[in-house]
């Protein structure tokens, strides 16, 4: 495992972190202080807009901005390139999911495979997706298919390194204790491979799922794909600025929502783990 | 010799097996669209070196390195500042929680509208994108610096900049360093990306344009293009790593010998 350990000490290291983060009790004074940053942020914004130090005409105030934001909430517009967005991110993930997770297993478990595959993993890995743009352009009519080709593929690298590092991470002892009980492969991959192998797993997913967003958003605006993206890019030809900015808000909520989604679901689904536990 | 043999072979053998593969299914193929392995090579030589590599290319790496290493530096420095300091931490999460949540390549007609779209715009873009990743890890890994050292540093009357200097940096580095990992592929997609949409010059604006001109083998050679660059800063940023975390790894080897 040389050549994949330095990464492996540093996820580790981060894994470590973040769970402890993720431990942080609630405390009002924090909230507080949260919001005023929030409140001097949007001041900023304003005082920028409304003295002048940055044209009005491409900054609008932050007051306008929010109640552009508001009007474009009650319109169903909105809520339509919100669900195609989120569509499109929800599948690129799901096929990347589909394809990492088998790959990865059945790559992690067999020494030869990860071994040969090594080489071609990391020169394919930081292939950036957006490089594959015109050729999903080329090969695909439908725009859907073009921004889920370039979604799955920045997704499935972020899950499949994970799950080979989750793979790797399985005790050898409880591997060899399940085979010389005569656990089939199926059942090792089951009972033994896949509790380990969870955590990576889900920190994959996290990663993948604010990749896929990142790669959505692009499409939308690169390719046309609808979804806020494309709405973002029409507002600003058409010079709705205060509209541009509302969909950029948007576009910010949509990934706050998703992160704290994924955060959820992953504290949910550990709960038996000792990073969530807390008291290891 | 025998051992390094079977490395060679290992690293090689799958990658041969695959162009194998490709050259023998192209070999029939009509269609303008497939690409096939040995047109790929020679008009990647053709396209990429020569004028476009002054036009294009180097003005490209140019912006990128420019960008992230604005968004490495001014990362490090707000991370730093912001993580020394709780009450701060806590007035400034939730705003950069949301600039981090925010898809970076959303921003580039905000930018675009703010800035104009030139040259500068498109740094701004790549530093403004690749900064969150850099500036959260930065805080996150000064937080957690080990108390026992801070206690041990203060009472050996070890302040300011040389503590920050001694124990701070080195405890915060693996963590650091994650950020960046991070940043490097959003560098990478934001200086394409500002290529393609405001078109001028540079990496993205040539493939969208060979694209446009259905030169398929030369769009395919910038797809090549684009995959060794993000290769070639890959193993650049892992042998940065390796080289100022050598302390580090040494230690975790021998944690883990123990």
């Amino acid at each position: 495992m040389t050549s994949l350990a330095p990464h492996d000490t540093i996820t580790r290291t981060v894994a470590v972190a973040q769970a402890r983060r993720r431990r942080r009790r609630f405390r009002p004074r924090r909230l507080l202080l949260g919001l005023a940053g929030i409140l001097t942020f949007l001041l900023i914004w304003e005082l920028a807009s409304r003295t002048g130090i940055v044209n009005p005409t491409y900054l609008p105030p932050a007051s306008e901005v929010l109640v552009t934001f508001g009007a474009n909430a009650g319109l169903t517009g909105t809520w339509v390139a919100v669900g195609q967005t989120l569509g499109s991110w929800a599948l690129g993930i799901l096929l990347a999911l589909a394809l990492a997770v088998p790959l990865g297993v059945v790559i992690g478990l067999s020494p030869f495979l990860s071994r040969a595959t090594r080489s071609t993993v990391e020169f394919l890995r930081p292939i950036p997706s957006v490089a594959l743009i015109p050729l999903a352009v080329l090969a695909f009519a439908v725009p859907l298919q073009q921004s889920l080709l370039i979604i799955t593929y920045g997704a499935f690298w972020q899950i499949f390194i994970q799950v080979l590092y989750g793979v790797a991470d399985v005790d050898a002892v409880a591997m060899s204790t399940a085979r010389s009980y005569g656990f089939t492969w199926w059942q090792r991959v089951r009972d033994v491979v896949f509790p380990t192998m969870l955590p990576y797993l889900l920190t994959g997913i996290r990663l993948a799922a604010a990749v896929a967003l990142i790669l959505a958003v692009t499409a939308e605006l690169v390719i046309g794909t609808p979804g806020v993206g494309k709405q973002a890019g029409l507002a600003k030809d058409a010079g709705l600025y205060a509209s541009t900015y509302a969909l950029v808000l948007l576009t910010g909520l949509l990934g706050v929502v998703i992160n704290l989604g994924v955060r959820a679901a992953e504290r949910r689904l550990l709960a038996w783990h000792q990073s969530v536990r807390g008291d290891a | 010799m025998r051992r390094s043999l079977i490395a060679l072979a290992y690293a090689l053998g799958l990658p041969l097996i695959l162009i194998a593969i490709w050259w023998i299914a192209s070999l029939g193929a009509t269609s303008i669209f497939v690409p096939k392995p040995v047109p790929l090579v020679t008009q990647f030589f053709e396209v990429w070196i020569g004028d476009r590599f002054f036009t294009d290319v180097l003005p490209s790496l140019g912006r990128f390195v420019a960008g992230t290493a604005i968004a490495i530096v001014l990362g490090m420095l707000i991370g730093l500042g912001v993580g020394l300091n709780r009450g701060l931490r806590a007035f400034t999460e939730p705003v950069f929680e949301f600039f981090r949540a925010i898809p970076p390549p959303v921003l580039i007609p905000i930018f675009a509208l703010v800035i104009g779209i030139g040259d500068d715009m498109r740094i701004a873009v790549i530093a403004f994108g690749a900064i969150w990743p850099v500036i959260l890890n930065t805080i996150e890994g000064v937080r957690a610096a080990d108390e026992v050292q801070t206690e041990t540093s203060r009472s050996y009357g070890i302040h300011g900049l040389s503590r920050v200097r001694y124990q701070v940096l080195p405890s915060a580095a693996p963590q650091i360093l994650a950020g960046v990992r991070q940043s490097l592929p959003i560098g990478i997609i934001l200086m394409v990306i500002s290529e393609m949409l405001y078109a001028s010059s540079g990496l993205g604006f040539s493939i969208i344009q060979l694209q446009r001109s259905f030169a398929v083998p030369q769009m395919w050679s910038g797809i090549l293009l684009l995959g060794l660059l993000g290769f070639a800063v890959s193993l650049l940023f892992k042998l940065v790593e390796r080289r100022i975390l050598r302390w580090y790894h040494g230690l975790k080897d021998l944690q883990n010998a123990s």
